[in-house]
């Protein structure tokens, strides 16, 4: 269970080595840099230095309350990145597979509009663009504050190990 | 009492510092906006749209009616874009 920001790039293989021993569903998320327009030749990502690994922190934690996670790893990468580079994983593991993926559905949610880190594109002839946050973004998180929701524990058919 | 105030992004851009350090009487995020506004140009600029500013206290995402009561850092920053 942790959280963790870096410049470097990281070798997902080696990150979960050894993450969720004896649980029955590990899910993985890498991000990459998109370019979507052909104009973008790299991704600078701003964040806040003193904040940033708490709240991924405080996130993963209430991932785990909620989803009944058995370990979690949020790992997300500041500074330029070159399309096609990974920005950021997260990985979740529990008893059954509904939980890891509801988790690292509702980690993404969290990371995208609540963790302290802009975006800024650098085009191929050196202008920068904020990337400006998405209304859909928002709408996804507040998916996860409606009542309706399910919340762990799910009922897990008995004959469905994973 | 003495805030330590940040600025991230474009805010930072805006402003032409990424901290300063100020006396401030402000009660809330939101009077101490006002009073940052009020200083230049720079500052007016970079606050004339709160609907695009985000805020954390001492590194806890926080309203802009949030009050400042025992807090040493206020942070300002547009809609956070991780992921």
């Amino acid at each position: 269970m942790s959280a963790r920001v870096q410049t470097a790039p990281f070798d997902l293989a080696a990150e979960l080595a050894g993450f969720g021993a004896g649980a029955g569903a590990v899910v993985t998320f890498t991000g990459i840099v998109r370019d979507d327009t052909g104009q973008m030749a790299a991704l600078e990502i701003e964040h806040y230095p003193a904040m940033t690994e708490r709240a991924l922190s405080d996130y993963g934690a209430q991932a785990a309350a909620r989803f009944g996670l058995t370990d979690w790893r949020i790992l997300h990468r500041h500074g330029r990145l070159a399309v096609g580079e990974p920005i950021m994983m997260v990985a979740t593991a529990a008893r059954h597979r509904a939980a890891a993926f509801q988790a690292a559905d509702y980690l993404m949610d969290w990371l995208k509009s609540r963790a302290p880190f802009w975006k800024r594109e650098i085009g191929h002839d050196g202008a920068a663009r904020w990337v400006e946050a998405k209304s859909s973004d928002e709408d996804a998180l507040s998916r996860w504050q409606a009542s309706s929701l399910p919340k762990y524990p799910f009922p897990a058919p008995a004959d469905d190990p994973a | 009492m003495t805030l330590d105030v940040l600025y991230f992004a474009w805010l930072r851009e805006r402003i032409g510092q990424p901290r300063e350090r100020i006396e401030t009487d402000a009660a809330t995020v939101r009077e101490l906006i006002a009073d940052l506004a009020a200083r230049d140009d720079w500052h007016a600029a970079a606050f004339s749209d709160l609907a695009a500013v985000r805020c954390a206290v001492d590194q806890q995402l926080a309203s802009l009616d949030a009050p400042l009561a025992g807090a040493r850092e206020v942070a300002f920053f547009p809609p956070m874009t991780g992921g």
